[in-house]
């Protein structure tokens, strides 16, 4: 139990960064570049550590509790999702109601200091990061949903113990449904492209990065690992969804957490190397587009019986 | 209004492109009757390229003077005209009724405290100020966005004042002037071989087309014409210089919209075209290789053969990675009705270059007042009429189509003759009009010279001068968050337009 706790966190501080790296240098290499070394996010984090902060004066003590609480929230979180494993150490009954709502905590807090600088850029992300989220909640709930209904269930352990593996996609489309549904939250809740661009300089398009313009320091390491963290968990919710973690042998846990994290973060980077930013005004539609998908496989997942 | 040729004739003296005209032939007028005469040339179909004051012009000494230079495209002419201002230093403004005037009234006034009576922002253009005043907007709900002079990328810098109501953007203010170097009166100051430097530094990005234009008011001035082989040379210069930003702003165009295969091969093609230009001058921008009389370096037969080659290679590269782009649907949907600038709004701008004839307006120096090689060989001007993002993207991969076409003619025949002549003294009390059409469009220099035969007044207008206007037009009522994208598909420069 309590190595298992070690394990647990070790993941959470170690490997995030990583995936960020592996998306980082697949798009280079997609685009014809080198790129960045696999480990750069690593050093940036380690240089903003180092580094002292600069606080607004008009800013309160919200602004520097924001990225503290976030990267809290975010990290209580990544208890609750089994990682390796199919069963998290700290998993309870209802689990996945609170680690949907820990995610949404984390944001909420970095929107509240992203307003509290005053500042019309900040507002402005603030205003879409709220905007945005609120159309791929239901996405992302009806997506869970879909799972929790043949688990009869709203615990990780049992609805990943029900997934029926040996049928899985050719009997059950809903699953592959509720991925996809769950591959484009992934996609809008961590500012990838096409509905934010990670990359970009460009102040009055940005989403994410625009609220953060005015954290520096340590505060803005907490925030670039909180999101590469809510990042890497969103994408291991995937993954458990795809591939059949075994419930008890530690080994090929991580093994298939490895691969199927990898996985994921080569379609990221093959979505950002081949499409383009769709127009804010448009990702709306994009997430409704993901709210319906949801829909539909809830409607075809009550219409079977059981998936 | 009924147009009179006749009467249009003798509103001003007219000359080509590239020619010099004696001082005491340009017509004089008082300032009623200059502003009835340039709203007539106006509304009888030309364009005001520009509109200046010389200090010292004047045949009386100390009044302050204006000159209009009015571009009669169809006709191939330039008209110029003058009036003398009384002791109160006003006239009634032309913005009123000509839009195209609004910036350089607002220049006269700065440099040289001439007022145009009416003039509906009298706001200097460039200078420090105590306070900035801005155009504001008030209400339930609206908020005001400034973006710059600081930007977050490596651009340079102006400041953008938005009005906004949530996301959309009501009015748009550009002030600009924070790359002010006085570059006119250095002119003025400088020795002839300072000044071909100042002139490649008016815009970094456009070298080649100050330097032929300063030097083509130079040999207009002296009345010498360069050997037929540096024509070639000069304009295979200007054709690369084009090439290379075209290139280089649809990959920044395909990078502001998240599109990573577009950026990444388009910046590549456009160092292609930038090694060039270097292995021809001696400098990625192609500066030092236009002077006055000729061109400094021509084209070895080895480098033409290599040259061809790679030419080919380039176009095919380019091909695949337009076509890739250009239909890619998300691509397509970021850039159609992103930014529409409609063509009546270009045309009462007097927008001039890509910019302009990505909204219809079907107008082009080298075609409509030929200049060096482009008065025996022609490049078809292109034109897209929607106006949008996708419209200006559109237009400059033509452009380069129809350069890189050129190009490669040229190339292959090229006749072996002198670089340069030696350049005359320059004729006194003349005015040389010269106008290029660099990649962002006209380019338009005045020099006027004193009685002793020296550079005594210079007047430059860089394309975006008239454009920088028709951005803040086509942004109202569209969306904040499309503004860079839009930015970045006119991409005027700050550096010309603040000189």
């Amino acid at each position: 139990m309590i190595l298992e706790i070690i394990e647990q966190i070790a993941i959470l501080l170690f490997v995030p960064p990583l995936f960020i790296g592996i998306i980082n240098k697949m798009k280079a290499w997609a685009a014809g570049r080198k790129g960045a070394p696999l480990f750069q996010f690593y050093f940036d984090l380690w240089k903003l550590l180092k580094k002292g902060e600069v606080y607004s004066r008009t800013a309160t003590w919200i602004f520097t509790a924001g990225p503290i609480i976030s990267l809290a929230s975010i990290f209580c979180a990544g208890f609750i999702l089994p990682l390796a494993l199919s069963s998290s150490p700290l998993g309870f009954k209802g689990d996945i109601i609170l680690f949907a709502y820990l995610l949404a905590f984390g944001h909420f807090f970095i929107l509240l200091s992203a307003l509290d600088t005053g500042s019309s850029f900040e507002g402005m992300g603030a205003s879409r990061g709220a905007a945005f989220s609120a159309f791929s909640e239901p996405a992302f709930f009806l997506s869970l949903a879909i799972l929790c209904i043949h688990a009869k269930s709203v615990t990780f352990k049992d609805v990943f113990h029900a997934l029926p593996w040996a049928t899985w996609g050719f009997a059950h489309p809903v699953y592959l449904v509720a991925a996809l549904a769950l591959f484009a939250v992934l996609l809008a809740e961590n500012s990838r492209i096409p509905v934010d661009d990670p990359n970009t300089h460009l102040e009055l398009t940005m989403i994410h990065e625009v609220m953060v313009l005015d954290h520096g320091g340590p505060d803005l390491a907490f925030i670039l690992y909180g999101s590469s963290l809510k990042f890497f968990l969103q994408a291991v919710l995937l993954v458990h969804l795809l591939l059949p973690l075994p419930s008890t042998n530690w080994y090929f846990g991580i093994f298939y957490l490895f691969i199927g994290v990898f996985g994921v973060g080569i379609l990221v980077a093959l979505v950002e190397s081949a499409v383009a930013r769709i127009r804010l005004s448009r990702v709306p539609q994009f997430l409704i587009g993901a709210s319906i998908l949801a829909v539909l496989g809830l409607i075809l997942s009550f219409y079977k019986g059981a998936p | 209004m009924k147009i009179d040729s006749q009467e249009f004739l003798s509103c001003a003296v007219w000359i080509r492109n590239g020619e010099a005209v004696p001082l005491a032939e340009i017509p004089q007028y008082s300032p009623i009757d200059f502003r009835q005469n340039c709203l007539y040339l106006a509304h009888s179909g030309s364009r005001l390229a520009a509109l200046c004051s010389f200090p010292g012009f004047s045949r009386t000494k100390e009044a302050k003077t204006i000159l209009a230079v009015f571009a009669d495209d169809a006709g191939s002419k330039v008209g110029l005209l003058f009036s003398v201002l009384g002791g109160n230093n006003s006239y009634p403004s032309l913005s009123l009724d000509l839009p195209q005037a609004q910036n350089f009234e607002r220049e006269l006034f700065e440099e040289h405290g001439i007022i145009p009576e009416g003039h509906p922002w009298l706001k200097p253009l460039r200078r420090k100020m105590d306070s900035y005043p801005f155009f504001r907007v008030e209400g339930e709900g609206i908020h005001e966005v400034a973006v710059g002079p600081v930007h977050a990328g490596i651009i340079e810098p102006g400041h953008f004042r938005f009005q906004c109501y949530g996301e959309m953007i009501h009015y748009l203010e550009i002030q600009l002037g924070y790359q002010h170097r006085g570059a006119e009166s250095l002119f003025l100051r400088s020795s002839p071989e300072r000044r071909l430097v100042i002139a490649e530094s008016i815009a970094g990005d456009t070298a080649v087309g100050h330097a032929l234009a300063y030097c083509m008011g130079i040999e207009a001035l002296s009345d010498c014409d360069p050997p037929f082989y540096a024509h070639l040379v000069r304009g295979a210069a200007l054709e690369l210089e084009r090439l290379a930003n075209h290139t280089g702003d649809l990959g920044a165009l395909c990078g502001d919209a998240g599109y990573l295969p577009g950026a990444s091969w388009f910046g590549r093609i456009r160092g292609e075209f930038l090694n060039m230009l270097m292995e021809l001058s001696g400098n990625r921008f192609g500066r030092s290789l236009i002077r006055p009389g000729g061109v400094r370096f021509g084209f070895s037969s080895s480098q033409i053969k290599d040259f061809l080659i790679r030419l080919e290679k380039i176009e095919q590269d380019l091909k695949e990675t337009a076509d890739l782009t250009f239909n890619t649907p998300t691509v397509y949907s970021r850039f159609e009705e992103t930014g529409i600038l409609t063509n009546e709004t270009a045309d009462t701008l007097g927008m001039v270059g890509p910019a302009a004839r990505a909204s219809g307006c079907d107008r082009d120096v080298r075609r409509d007042h030929p200049f060096g090689i482009f008065r025996f060989v022609q490049i078809p001007a292109a034109f897209v009429d929607s106006g949008d993002v996708m419209a200006r993207a559109l237009l400059r991969w033509l452009e380069i189509q129809r350069s890189l076409r050129f190009l490669r003619e040229q190339l292959n025949g090229l006749p072996e003759t002198a670089l340069q002549v030696e350049i005359r003294s320059s004729r006194s009390d003349y005015a040389a009009v010269s106008m290029v059409e660099g990649w962002r469009g006209e380019i338009f220099h005045l020099a006027v010279t004193s009685s002793k035969g020296e550079i005594a007044g210079y007047k430059i207008v860089d394309p975006s001068f008239h454009n920088w206007f028709g951005l803040a037009a086509a942004l109202r009522g569209s969306q904040i968050s499309d503004f860079p994208l839009c930015n970045k598909s006119f991409n005027f420069s700050y550096a010309g337009h603040d000189l």
